[in-house]
C-alpha cells in the first residue's frame, strides 16, 4: 500500500514555501547550547543579595550538629545568571512559541491575566498557617472554584488538595477503599482498567493496594462490554476509565457499562484528563460516574511549567463525600469561610500533601473558569472538537486514521502502513516535525494502536495553524518515499540530534561532578 | 472568547470540510439520556472586571503582618530575576521534556536543579521533585519498603504534623504499618525524638523496620541527634529517612555527611513564596544504592549523535506510563517550575549568600528568643534550634488572636495543629528569618507583654485586647 | 539460531545445565523485543530462588521486566559485577557473557519439563 498524496495535498505542501530547513541549516544551529551553571562558576562572584550576619550568628549551635564541608555550589554574578536562564529557554519549544498537539495532553494558551492573579499580593504572600480570619479572600475563591467543578461536573463535592492529576486519583481510588471498608465489604480487592488507559490508573491502583485486572478495549476503539462483563464481580471494587477515551473517543456504551459496574456494588471513577471535550455537553455525576479527577493544567488552562505544577481536584458524589481528604474549605452559616480542624472529620482518608493545595495553580484555574462562565466553557469544548475534527479530516489525506468515528478533542493516526512501505516509523515522523517548526504529537499511546500518534489540537490553534500542521504531516509522508533518510535523521534544525538513551541509563550522570562533566566538552 | 481565534467564518469553514451543518453532529455519541445542556454557571466576566474581582479576592486576605509563622513554610528574600524567569514562556508554557530535542533549557535546568540539591544534602541521586515536603516523606517512606522488604515505618512524633500524615494516608493503601516515636519528656532534651523509645521499638524482631523518619531541624524547630539516629536505624537493618530544610543545610550537617539514606523536604524556602499552601518543592534524595527506587523523573547528561553534551530523562522505563502497575510510584506532573525557581534562587544568591541567609535567620531567631522571654514567653523546649523554637504562653490561642488585633502573626498555636498533645498545649512555634526586622521582633515583644499584662488583668475584667475566639482553627 | 544445548521458558529465559548447576539467562529473542538493555537486577548470592518466580528484574530504555526462574535452587554465582558495568552484554551475546545466574539445581527434573531449542523457536515463531 502506498501512501495516498493527493494533488491537493502536494499542493498544499508546495504552499509551505521553501524545502524544509533540515537540509540547509547546519547542524547545531539556533540558540547555542549553555555550559552548566557550576562551569559558570569563579570564586568570589555573585552573591551581595543579603545582609552579613554577626560573626557570632551561629556560635550557640553544637559543633557536632555544623556542616563541616560547604556545599560545591557555583558562585556566579547576577547579569550572568540572567543570560544563562535566558539562553536555556531559547532551547526549549513552548505554546507561546508554537503548536503543540501532545494528544492527552491539552496544551492549550495560557491566559496572561492568570499569572498576573497567582501574583497579587495578597495572594501569594500569605502564610499557610495564617488563621482562618487572614485568609478569607483565598478561602472564598477555593469554595467558588470548588463549587464551579462541581457545577461542571455534575458531582456533589470536590477537595482541591491533590496536587496533580495522578495524586487526584490516588485519593479517589483511596476513597473507593474506604467506603467499601465502611459498609464491610472487605473482599473487593480488583480495580478493573482497560489497556489504552493512562499509566496513571494502573500504578494508582496498585499504589492503594488493589490488584489491576486489565481489559482489553473493542476493535471500534471504546470499551469492551463483554469483557468488562466477565471481569466484574464481588471482588470488583472499582473501575477506572477515561471518558472519552485516549483514543478521543466518546464511550457510546457509558450508561449501561455504569449501570453493570454499580449492580455488582463497585464504584467507576472517571479519569478526567479529557474534560476539555465535554464541557457542557456530559456531566459525569449525572451519568452515575462516582469519582473524578479534574487536571486544571489541561482543561483550566494553567501552565504546564516544563512538567508542573498541575493540581488534582477530585469530585464526588454523596456517597463518597465522608471520606474526601481533609482539610476541606467550608463555607459557615455567616458566609464566612474556613478549614477543617485536624481530626474534625474522622471519616476522611486523611491528608494527601501539607496544607490546603497548590493554591497558586487553583488561582489560575479560578480566574479562567470565571473569564470564560459557563457559555464560554461550553464554547471551549466545542471549539476544541472541531478543530480535532478538522484536523483529523486533514490528516487522513496521508494517514491511517484507525477509528471512522467523529472524534472529541484529539484523535489517533497510524503511520503502521508508512512503515510497511517505507520504514520510516512513527519516532521518525514526529522528530522530523520538529525540523518543520512543530512540536510532535504523543506517540506510541496508547499502546493498543500501532505505530499511533495521537494529536489534540485544543481550542486555541487558529485555523491556519491547523493547516500548516497538517501539510507538514502529508509532506513527511512524501518524503518518506522519496527520500527516507531526511526522515530518519531528523530533527536536524533543533539544538540537538537524537540523543544516546541507552548511556545515560547505563552509566547514568545524574549531578554534575567536575570528573563527569570532563567527560562531555562544555559547549562554547 | 478571548482566548480562542476561532471566527464565524473559520467555524463554517471546517464544518464544511467536515460536511456537516453544525458542531452538535460531533456530539451524536454521548447518549441522548445523559446528554447534558450546557453548564449551571454565569456568564463570563470581561478581562478588566475579571482583575477587578480577583483583586477583590485578595484584598480580602490580611497580609503584611509582622509574621513570625515559619512550620515548614519560610518567609525568605526572593530576588526578581526569580519571578523574571519563571515568566519566561519558553519555560512555564513548555511541556514534561519527552521531546529532548527541543526541550534542553528545561532538561539542563533540572540537571542543574539536581545537582545543586546534591551538594546542599550531600546526597548522590536527586529526584527532579515531588508535589511537596509531605509527599516526599511518603514517597521515601514507601522507598524504604521496596528497598528494603518490610512493611513497617517508625516517624518522630517531631516530625510536621502534615508530613505524618500523609504518610499514614500513603500507607493506607499498602497496608504498611506507621508507628509514631515519642518525643523526651524532659530534661535538656526535652522535645527531640526519643532514641532510647526508637531503639526499643526497633529491637522487636516480629516487625522488622524499614525506615525511620526524622526531622532536622524538628517540626519543634529543634536540632534532633541524627548521628545516634542514623546508627540504630542501621543497627537494625532499617533505611533512615531525614526531613530537612534547604536552606539550613549551609550551616547544619547535610544528610549525607551523618549517614542518611534518604533526604526529603520542603523546598518552599529556595525562592518559592508561601501562597498559601503552594504550589511548593518536594525534595527527594538519595544514595547511590538506591538509584533505581526513587521514584519519579530524573534527567541525566549524555551525548546526542554527533558527541555533544545534552541531557535527557533517564531510567524512564520505571514510571508509570510504562510500568504501570509494577510503577514504583503514579506520579506523573511534578514541580519542574518551582524547581527552576529554587535553581535560580540558589544560583543568584549564590553559596555565600545561602550561609548568610542561614546565619542571619539564626541570629534574628536569638534576637526573638530574648525578646519574648523579656515578655513573659520562654521556651518551651531547652534545646538548640536553628531558627524556629516554641515558647510556652498561658492560653495560647486566646494570645495569639490578641496579637492579630495588635498587626502581629505571632507564630503558630500548637494545639490547633497537634491537638491531643498536653506538652504543647500552651506553645506558640515562632521562627525569624533573614527578613525579620528588629522592629517587627521589638513591636512583637511590646504587643505581647500587653496582651499577657491585659490577659492576667482580664482573670478580674474583660480586657479589651482578648475578644472571644472568631473563626476556625485548623 | 536458538542453540540447540538449552532449555527454554515461555517468558524467554534459557537455561544451560552442566552436573547439578544450571547457568541463566534472556534469550536473543527478548533482548531484541527488550531494545539497549541498561540495567540488570540480581539476587544476592547464597539466596534460594524457586522455580517459576521472580528473580530479578531486567531494565531497558523502553521497558522493565521481570525475570522469571526457569529452574529453583541456590544462587552460587551471578555475573552482576560484569552486567552492572556493562549491561549492553545481554544484548550482544546473550548466551555468553550476558549471562545472568548459576543455580545448584534443587531438583534436576525441573529441566526436562522447560521447552527444546525446536519448542522454543516454534513459540517465537507465532509471537
Amino acid at each position: 500500500m502506498s501512501v495516498p498524496i493527493t494533488p491537493e495535498a502536494a499542493a498544499a505542501a508546495a504552499l509551505l514555501g521553501p524545502e524544509p530547513s533540515g537540509l540547509s541549516v547546519p547542524p547545531g544551529a539556533g540558540p547555542a547550547l549553555q555550559p552548566t551553571l557550576f562551569e559558570l562558576s569563579r570564586p568570589g562572584r555573585g552573591g551581595g543579595k543579603v545582609a552579613h550576619p554577626p560573626k557570632d550568628a551561629l556560635d550557640r549551635i553544637p559543633a557536632a550538629a555544623r556542616r563541616v564541608t560547604p556545599p560545591a555550589l557555583p558562585e556566579i554574578d547576577e547579569p550572568t545568571v540572567a543570560r544563562h536562564y535566558v539562553n536555556l529557554s531559547r532551547l526549549n519549544y513552548s505554546i507561546d512559541t508554537g503548536f503543540y498537539p501532545l494528544g492527552s495532553c491539552t496544551m492549550k494558551y495560557n491566559p496572561k491575566v492568570n499569572e498576573w492573579a497567582a501574583r497579587l499580593p495578597g495572594f501569594a504572600s500569605l502564610h499557610p498557617f495564617a488563621p482562618d480570619a487572614l485568609a478569607q479572600g483565598t478561602l472564598d475563591l477555593l469554595w467558588q472554584l470548588e463549587e464551579a467543578l462541581a457545577a461542571i461536573s455534575g458531582m456533589e463535592a470536590v477537595t482541591l488538595q491533590p496536587a496533580a492529576g495522578a495524586q487526584g486519583e490516588l485519593a479517589g481510588i483511596l476513597m473507593v477503599r474506604a467506603y467499601h471498608r465502611a459498609r464491610g465489604d472487605l473482599d473487593r480487592t480488583e480495580v478493573v482498567i482497560p489497556d489504552n488507559a493512562h499509566g496513571t490508573n494502573p500504578a494508582t491502583a496498585s499504589m492503594a493496594g488493589f490488584t489491576t485486572v486489565s481489559i482489553p478495549s473493542a476493535p471500534d476503539g471504546g470499551v469492551d462490554i463483554e469483557a468488562f462483563r466477565s471481569a466484574l464481580g464481588p471482588r470488583t471494587a472499582a473501575i477506572m476509565i477515561t471518558n472519552p477515551s485516549t483514543l478521543g473517543l466518546f464511550e457510546k456504551r457509558v450508561v449501561e457499562l455504569l449501570e453493570m459496574v454499580h449492580a455488582v456494588g463497585a464504584l467507576a471513577y472517571m479519569d478526567g484528563a479529557n474534560l476539555n471535550a465535554i464541557m457542557g455537553h456530559f456531566r459525569p455525576g449525572d451519568a452515575g460516574f462516582d469519582v473524578m479527577h479534574f487536571n486544571v493544567h489541561k482543561t483550566f488552562g494553567t501552565p504546564h511549567g516544563g512538567g508542573g505544577p498541575g493540581a488534582g481536584p477530585v469530585g464526588v458524589r454523596a456517597a463518597l463525600v465522608p471520606f474526601l481528604p481533609s482539610p476541606r474549605v467550608l463555607r459557615e452559616a455567616d458566609g464566612t469561610f474556613r478549614l477543617e480542624a485536624p481530626g474534625e472529620r474522622p471519616s476522611s482518608i486523611g491528608r494527601m500533601r501539607s496544607f490546603v493545595g497548590n493554591t497558586g495553580v487553583l488561582i489560575r484555574a479560578y480566574a479562567y473558569i470565571r473569564a470564560h462562565g459557563g457559555p464560554g466553557l461550553v464554547q471551549v469544548s466545542e471549539d476544541a472538537v472541531l478543530a480535532a475534527n478538522y484536523l483529523k479530516h486533514r490528516v487522513a489525506e496521508a494517514y491511517e486514521v484507525p477509528f471512522e468515528r467523529p472524534c472529541m478533542h484529539e484523535f489517533i493516526a497510524s503511520a503502521a502502513a508508512l512503515k510497511r512501505d517505507t520504514g520510516v516509523r512513527t519516532l521518525d515522523v514526529a522528530k522530523r516535525l520538529i525540523d518543520y517548526g512543530h512540536h510532535p504529537p504523543t506517540i506510541y499511546f496508547p499502546h493498543t494502536v500501532e505505530e499511533g500518534m495521537l494529536i489534540e489540537p485544543t481550542e486555541t490553534e487558529s485555523v491556519e495553524t491547523l493547516d500548516a500542521f497538517a501539510d507538514a504531516l502529508i509532506a513527511i509522508a512524501r518524503e518518506a518515499h522519496e527520500a527516507p533518510g531526511l526522515v530518519t535523521s531528523a530533527p536536524t534544525t533543533a539544538p540537538v540530534r537524537r540523543l544516546d538513551e541507552a548511556a545515560a541509563a547505563r552509566q547514568p550522570n545524574l549531578r554534575w561532578r567536575p570528573v563527569a562533566g570532563a567527560e562531555t566538552p562544555c559547549p562554547e | 472568547m478571548a482566548y480562542t481565534p476561532h471566527t464565524a467564518d473559520d467555524r463554517e469553514r471546517m464544518l464544511a470540510a467536515l460536511g456537516i451543518d453544525s458542531v452538535e453532529a460531533l456530539f451524536a455519541e454521548i447518549p441522548s439520556s445523559v446528554r447534558a445542556a450546557g453548564l449551571p454557571l454565569p456568564a463570563g466576566f470581561p478581562e478588566h472586571e475579571l482583575m477587578a474581582h480577583l483583586a477583590a479576592l485578595a484584598a480580602a486576605n490580611r497580609t503584611g503582618l509582622a509574621e513570625f509563622a515559619g512550620g515548614g513554610v519560610y518567609r525568605h528574600y526572593i530576588p526578581p530575576i526569580v519571578d523574571q524567569v519563571l515568566l519566561r514562556s519558553e519555560f512555564y508554557t513548555a511541556y514534561t521534556p519527552y521531546q529532548p530535542e527541543v526541550s534542553q533549557g528545561t532538561l539542563q535546568s533540572i540537571y542543574e536543579f539536581e545537582s545543586l540539591v546534591a551538594e546542599l544534602t550531600g546526597m548522590d541521586v536527586v529526584s527532579a521533585s515531588h508535589y511537596d515536603g509531605a509527599a516526599a516523606t511518603a514517597e521515601a517512606a514507601l522507598m524504604a519498603c521496596r528497598a528494603t522488604r518490610r512493611e513497617h515505618v517508625l516517624v518522630s512524633a517531631a516530625v510536621h504534623p502534615h508530613y505524618r500524615e500523609t504518610v499514614a494516608t500513603y500507607f493506607r493503601g499498602g497496608d504498611l504499618a506507621l508507628d509514631e516515636i515519642p518525643l523526651v519528656a524532659d530534661g535538656p532534651s526535652a522535645g527531640t525524638t526519643d532514641l532510647a523509645a526508637l531503639e526499643r521499638l526497633l529491637a522487636d524482631a516480629t516487625r522488622p523496620v524499614a525506615g525511620v523518619i526524622v526531622a532536622n531541624p524538628s517540626f519543634l524547630g529543634l536540632l534532633e541527634p541524627m548521628d545516634e539516629a542514623v546508627r540504630l536505624a542501621h543497627a537494625a537493618g532499617a533505611l533512615l529517612v531525614a526531613v530537612v530544610e534547604p536552606v539550613s543545610l549551609t550551616v547544619l550537617a547535610p544528610p549525607g555527611a551523618y549517614g542518611a539514606d534518604i533526604a526529603a523536604g520542603e523546598g518552599q524556602p529556595l525562592g518559592i513564596p508561601p501562597q498559601y499552601g503552594g504550589p511548593y518543592l518536594g525534595l527527594l534524595a538519595a544514595t547511590d544504592p538506591l538509584i533505581r527506587q526513587i521514584p519519579g523523573r530524573l534527567v541525566g547528561m549524555t551525548t546526542d549523535v554527533d558527541g555533544r553534551r545534552a541531557y535527557v530523562m533517564t531510567m524512564r522505563a520505571r514510571e508509570q506510563d510504562i510500568r504501570r502497575e509494577k510503577a514504583a510510584s503514579n506520579i506523573c506532573t511534578n514541580q519542574a517550575l518551582c524547581a527552576l525557581a529554587a535553581a535560580v534562587y540558589v544560583a543568584t544568591i549564590g553559596p555565600h549568600g545561602l550561609r548568610d541567609v542561614a546565619a542571619m535567620s539564626a541570629a534574628r531567631a536569638a534576637e526573638l528568643e530574648a525578646t519574648l522571654a523579656a515578655a513573659g514567653a520562654p521556651r518551651l523546649f531547652p534545646g538548640p534550634y536553628l531558627n524556629e523554637f516554641a515558647v510556652r504562653v498561658p492560653d495560647a490561642r486566646r494570645v495569639h488572636e490578641a496579637l492579630l488585633d495588635r498587626g502581629i502573626l505571632g507564630g503558630i498555636v500548637l494545639a490547633d495543629v497537634e491537638p491531643g498533645r498536653p506538652e504543647l498545649a500552651d506553645g506558640l512555634l515562632v521562627c525569624a528569618t533573614e527578613v525579620t526586622t528588629s522592629a517587627e521582633i521589638a513591636a512583637f515583644g511590646a504587643a505581647l507583654s500587653a496582651v499577657l499584662a491585659g490577659a492576667v488583668a482580664g482573670r478580674t475584667g474583660a480586657p479589651a485586647g482578648l475578644a472571644s475566639p472568631a473563626g476556625g482553627v485548623r | 539460531m536458538v542453540p540447540s544445548d538449552l532449555r527454554f521458558t515461555k517468558d524467554h529465559e534459557w537455561v544451560r545445565v552442566e552436573g547439578d548447576l544450571a547457568t541463566v539467562g534472556i534469550t536473543a529473542h527478548a533482548a531484541d523485543q527488550l531494545g539497549d538493555i541498561v540495567f540488570v537486577e540480581l539476587p544476592a548470592i547464597g539466596r534460594t530462588i524457586d522455580q517459576h518466580a521472580t528473580f530479578g528484574v531486567v531494565e531497558s530504555v523502553k521497558a522493565v521486566s521481570d525475570l522469571f526462574a526457569p529452574v529453583g535452587g541456590e544462587v552460587v554465582e551471578t555475573n552482576d559485577e560484569s552486567l552492572r558495568a556493562t549491561p549492553e552484554r545481554v544484548n550482544s551475546d546473550p548466551y555468553g557473557e550476558g549471562w545472568m545466574l548459576r543455580v545448584r539445581l534443587a531438583d534436576p527434573s525441573q529441566v526436562s519439563a522447560l521447552l527444546d531449542a525446536a519448542a522454543y523457536e516454534a513459540l517465537i515463531a507465532e509471537e
